[in-house]
Formats: C-alpha cells, structure tokens, sequence
C-alpha cells in the first residue's frame, strides 16, 4: 500500500534545460573554510566565545540528535570530510545522480543565531563569501543563500543590498524560529529590500532558540522537539498573515522549508475561522487569511508527509494548490527525500513539472 | 437519575466563574482575610478575557453579566436548544493558573464547591469537572481526593500550557490519581502563560495567541506519548477540549513518521503514537477548523479514521458556531450517533452510572 510510486519515470531527458530543482540541500565547511572569510577580530572571538547563541551548550543545540552531522551514512565523502563539504561528491551523488538542474543551498550554520549582533553580521557575511566561493563558483548548479543577521535588520539589509546583483545568490534565508513572531515590525525592512530587489525568503527550519520550543514549556526528547520545529512554520505564517505584512509587501514570497505541509489547509481553515471572529483586532488583514497562503506562501515536499493512506497526499496537495508546492531533498541529511521514492501517489505529468520544476523557477532568482 | 433515550452529552459547556467576592465563603479564613485586606479580584485568564468576542457569542451575551453565568440563559441557550441531557461544566478559573500555588489552590477549591452549590445542585442535567491547581500537583491530588466521592464530577480539567511538558514525571501523581478515580484528564485550550504564547515569540494580537493553542495540544500529545504515559497508565483517558479538531490526521502522519526515524530515543513507546492517540485521547468536536462544505468535513473524517475519538461539545457561551449547529454537515447518521451520545458514554465511566 505504502509502495514508492516512481514520480519522475516519465520526465523529460536529462539536461540543463529540464532538469529538476532541488529547494534544500546542506553545505558544510571544511574545516576551518569559515574562518578564512573572518576578519582578523571576528576569527579570534568566533574561536574564544563561539558563536553564543541561545541556548545551554557551547557548541550544540539542546537537543541530542540522532545522526552524525545529521546526515546519510553514505553521504560522507570519500575523500574525507563531512558530509556536504566536497562539491565533486554532491555532484555525483546528487546534481548528476538526478538530473538537478538548480540546488539552492540551505547552510544550518547558526550564523544569524548569535546573540551578539555584529558577531552575526560578520557570521553571515563570512558564509556568504563562502558559499559563493566554495560552492557556486566551481559548480554553477549550486546556488547559494543570502544569510542576515536578522535581528540587526539594518544590517541585515546591508548584506542583502551587497548580494543581490550577485548571479550566485538565489534567495535570502531566514531560520523558522526568530527571537520575535517574525511579523513583527522590526523585520520589515528586510522584507521591503526582499521585495525590492525580487528576491524571494526561504524560511528553514531553526534559527535563534530563544523562547521554549512550546508554549507548554520544554519537551524531554528529540522526537517531540523535531517535529514540534512544523509549529514555528505555522506560527511565522500567521505572524506574516496578521501583522499584515503581505498587504505592506504584496510581492513578497516566502517559501516554507522543512516544516511539513500537511498543516498547511487546515492552519488556513483555523485562522479564517477565527479571523471571522476577531477580524475587528487586526484591521490590517484585508482578506480571509488562508488567501494570502495562495498569493505570497511556497511549501518545500521535504520530509514529505506520509498519510497512512497514499491518496490523502494528493488531497492534501489539491487543497493546498500544486502551484505553492516545490520538490527539495534535504541532502545530506538523514531524512532525504529521493524525487524517485518519496512521493507515494501518482502524479501527472503537468503535477510533475509544477512541483520538481515550474513552480520553483516561479519563485527563485536563477541567473 | 437522569434517562438518556437521544439527548446530546455535552462534553464542554462553561458555567461563567464569578468574581473572588463571591467565592470567599467556600474559603478558609486565612484566605478571606488576605483576597479581602489585599484588594485582590480580576483572576479572569488572559486566555479568555471577558469580552473578546471568543469568549461569548453575541447573542448569547447579556449586559453587565459574566459569559455564562446564568444558569437560566445556559438552560434556554443551550441545554433546552440543543436537546443536551447530560453536561459537564468546564469552569475556566484563574486559580488554575495562579503563579503562587497555594493562592491557586484556594480559588479552584472554592470554584469547586461553588459549582456544586450553584449548578450542581440546581440541574440534573449537570456534571463538572474538578478545577485542579496543577501548579502544585500535590496539592491537585489532594482536591481530586477531596472531591472524588461525588460521581457528578466526572473529570480532572487542566489548562493545556503548564509549568511543564505533560508528560514529565512531576505530573504522574496526578494520572495516578486519574486513573484510580475513573477521572479523565480533560485539557482546555488556554495557558499559564509561563513561556511564550508561540513557539517563536509574543505575538502581538490575541487572535494569534487563540490559534497558537492548536500547537500546544499536539505538543502535549507528543509529550504523554512519548514520555510513556500510555504505557504506564494504559486506562487513562485524555480528552483535548477546544481544540480544533481537524489538524489532528496531518499531526499524526507526522508523529508515526518522526517516531519511525527516531523511535530508538524512546524505546518503550512500542506502538505507532497514531494507534495510541486513537485509544487514548478524545476530542470535543467545537470549534471543527474547516470550512461548512460537507465534502471537506467528510475527508477529514475519513482521515482520522475512528469513529470512537469526538465527542459532542456546544462550547457554550463560546462563540464557535452560529444558529443550532453544534454539529458540522458531513457526519453519517451513525457517526452522528457516536458523537452526540456513545463516544461521551465510553469516555467518561462515570456518567454511565446516571444512565438507566
């Protein structure tokens, strides 16, 4: 019944030209690659303080995982290294492998995560060089993220104005988790450059750990802690929603990363629900909120969800609108989807474009 | 005792809790003294402030009264409408979330007696839940001990954002208690505002907040879950009142997919959480998110895929519903049946006594 339906049998040669594109893929540093795009000042406090971020180890986030790096036993390259640290093994073992046309790069770095705000603009600035040097420059299929340093939005649209013009960068990534609902007003200069500049948002998964990951307090495992990252996604839509964000920033799009979807339908049913009622609090929302899902929201497949029955995916992909939804594989992480195994339902072949193609050329600056 | 031939069973209906002057004289003296020398009232929760439109629908509303605290105007509203033969009284009381423990103990004890005296006593049709401070599960255990042996009370209602993750073992006497009473534990939306409202800060608008309670029920589900609560006390039932309903079917895709990657980090949660959560927890069926059309309601239906898991809710005075319509279109005559009278029936051992 949970059988993989081979989604992409019948898709186009490879090429380039028709190739797939892949939303989420990690990069990692080899060792010491950051520190080389440090200032002097910057190196010595990175390796006296660390990044500082919140939370109660110096080095890793609150919650054990489960995987070295997070990562596929069979991802690490053979030439040594971590897994998404050698670009000549992700192309062969992803870019070639499946016929990816375009891979954005999603670096889960903690960059904008530091407490100390400049030592975050330096951060991101650093990844940035990084990325682009490292990755896009030899291997052109690879496209890297804007980082900022969103809680110094100034800042943060400074790099974004220095980026922008740069073919090598496609999107600018903020974390799911920010130190306020990221509606509010202080992010929205970042929107404004974004929009400015027709960039779209990625949104993934992480960012500042500075609340409990529940308003009910702090879970005891990684089971609970994991999943419960899809309830950031769901609070960062309703912030936009009813901050009125896309009525100031119509064009803005914001793709969701890693967060799940299958929330997606009935979070827009809950908030026009409730907005009925208590629309007179948030004069700003001008429509029902789940429009503005439709107009100004993306959703990466990513860990795709599995309904106990196949067919409910397709329902919910129907109720969300195959426009909003764009293929990523989360290389090389453990829970990898593979574009030939991770959708258990059939699509068409116009299904199949929107989702591991269209819809993301739709969004992405690919120059 | 009460007859039941069709009438709905009520599973969330809230008697208004009145202010601190008129509970002082359930209270101990020591606790009179000091609501009365320190000017203290205004309990009412930040999850339900009086006159959000939330907290009472507009044409159940009377001026210069609290949201349901006449019991006549509950009677026509609600039990007289809607053809309810049974009801349990959900107070929403700031005792359950005072931050001083034995304060919050004080108020829900006398919330307690009040509801006896006031609903109790005046309508058989009436059951409640006891208010419990789970601030101080010590002192939660005392109160259900204290209130156990009267069979009106038929659950154990706790606020579903506490000082701490459910499942941790600080809450276990509470289940222990639970379970040797026939008491589920009954979790109203709402919180002690300890942490933040959402994952991902303060947000600035209450409907915000209002919606963030979804998240919070599934993160509670995953904490009894995964702490093994089921497993130590397979017999206890939780019921999530208010909730929302209809994200539950993607919640649980997510939570058997999760489970299956990492399931070695909780190695005595041997079951699939979807299976679990069917056994175990029951949802009152207002509010339902998802839009009137009966199509949508009947996928969703089929999604949860267990007729056993809702049980009929009014919700009253909440505003969740217009009209008479407790009940979205969509249900099957059989599930219909199931949710209005045999799912409450099964869920809560007590008010089968009252059944003849």
């Amino acid at each position: 019944m949970n059988a993989p339906v081979n989604a992409l049998d019948h898709s186009a040669p490879a090429g380039q030209a028709n190739g797939i594109i892949d939303c989420d893929i990690h990069p990692f540093p080899r060792p010491g690659a950051i520190e080389q795009y440090l200032p002097e000042r910057w190196r010595r406090h990175v390796a006296e303080y660390g990044k500082f971020t919140y939370g109660m180890y110096a080095a890793i986030g609150a919650y054990p995982r489960f995987q070295p790096y997070l990562s596929r036993r069979d991802s690490f390259p053979p030439n040594g290294g971590a897994p998404g640290s050698d670009v000549a093994f992700i192309r062969e073992q992803l870019l070639d492998r499946y016929n990816i046309a375009y891979g954005v790069l999603e670096p889960l770095l903690g960059g904008n995560a530091s407490r100390n705000l400049d030592e975050a603009a330096a951060l991101c600035s650093a990844m940035n060089d990084w990325q682009a040097s490292e990755f896009a420059d030899p291997e052109p299929r690879l496209r890297a993220s804007i980082l900022v340093p969103q809680d110094d939005p100034e800042a943060a649209v400074k790099e974004i104005d220095k980026r922008a013009g740069d073919w090598r960068f496609c999107q600018i990534q903020l974390g799911s988790k920010t130190t306020e609902p990221i509606g509010r007003r202080r992010y929205w200069p970042i929107y404004a450059a974004a929009q400015a500049n027709g960039l779209s948002i990625g949104l993934h998964v992480g960012g500042t750990f500075s609340t409990a990951p529940s308003a009910g307090g702090w879970p005891q495992f990684y089971v609970e802690e994991h999943h419960g990252l899809v309830h950031s996604m769901q609070n960062q839509c309703a912030s936009m929603i009813f901050e009125g964000v896309f009525e100031a920033f119509p064009k803005l799009k914001i793709v969701l990363i890693e967060g799940g979807f299958a929330w997606a339908p009935t979070l827009g049913w809950r908030l026009d629900a409730h907005w009925a009622k208590m629309r007179d609090e948030v004069p700003q929302v001008k429509r029902p909120p789940s429009e503005y899902m439709r107009t100004n929201l993306w959703w990466a497949t990513q860990p795709v969800e599995e309904p106990e029955h196949p067919e409910d995916l397709r329902q919910v992909f129907d109720w969300i609108g195959w426009d909003r939804m764009v293929y990523s594989s989360d290389y090389p992480h453990w829970d990898f989807d593979d574009p030939h195994q991770a959708f258990h339902f059939q699509m068409t072949e116009t299904e199949k474009r929107q989702v591991f193609r269209d819809n993301a050329l739709s969004v992405y600056t690919f120059r | 005792m009460t007859v039941l031939p069709s009438g709905a069973i009520d599973c969330d209906i809230h008697p208004g809790v009145p202010e601190i002057k008129q509970l002082l004289r359930y209270m101990e003296p020591f606790w009179q003294e000091s609501f009365v020398a320190r000017g203290l009232d205004g309990f009412d929760m930040m999850s339900y402030p009086p006159n959000a439109p939330i907290t009472c629908r507009p044409d159940w509303r009377r001026k210069g009264q609290r949201p349901g605290s006449s019991l006549a105007d509950m009677r026509r509203d609600a039990l007289d409408a809607f053809g309810i033969n049974l009801a349990i009284c959900n107070p929403l009381t700031g005792g359950q979330i005072a931050v001083s423990e034995t304060m919050g103990a004080a108020i829900c004890s006398a919330v307690n007696d009040w509801i006896i005296e006031h609903w109790l006593n005046q309508d058989s049709r009436l059951r409640a839940s006891i208010v419990v401070p789970a601030q101080a599960p010590y002192l939660a255990v005392e109160e259900i001990e204290r209130r156990a042996s009267d069979r009106r009370f038929v659950q154990i209602l706790m606020p579903v954002a506490c000082e701490m993750m459910l499942g941790r073992s600080y809450y276990w006497p509470i289940y222990e208690a639970a379970v040797k009473h026939d008491l589920p534990i009954g979790l109203h939306a709402g919180s002690m505002y300890r942490y933040a409202p959402t994952s991902t800060g303060w947000p600035s608008h209450y409907v915000q907040d209002y919606v963030a309670n979804s998240n919070i029920f599934e993160d509670q589900l995953l904490s009894l879950v995964s702490n093994g609560i089921f497993v130590k006390y397979p017999s206890l039932r939780v019921v999530l009142l208010e909730s929302g309903v209809s994200w539950l079917p993607g919640f649980l895709w997510r939570a058997i997919k999760t489970w299956r990657g990492v399931r070695a980090e909780v190695p005595w949660v041997k079951q699939s959480p979807a299976d679990t959560i069917r056994e175990n927890v029951r949802l009152t069926v207002q509010p339902i998110d998802a839009p009137p059309d009966p199509n949508t309601i009947e996928r969703l239906m089929q999604m949860i895929d267990s007729d056993r898991m809702l049980l009929f809710a009014s919700d009253y005075p909440h505003w969740q519903f217009e009209g008479d319509k407790v009940l979205p279109d969509g249900l099957s005559p059989a599930l219909r049946q199931r949710i209005r009278i045999d799912n409450p029936l099964e869920t809560y051992p007590r008010l089968k006594e009252t059944v003849q």
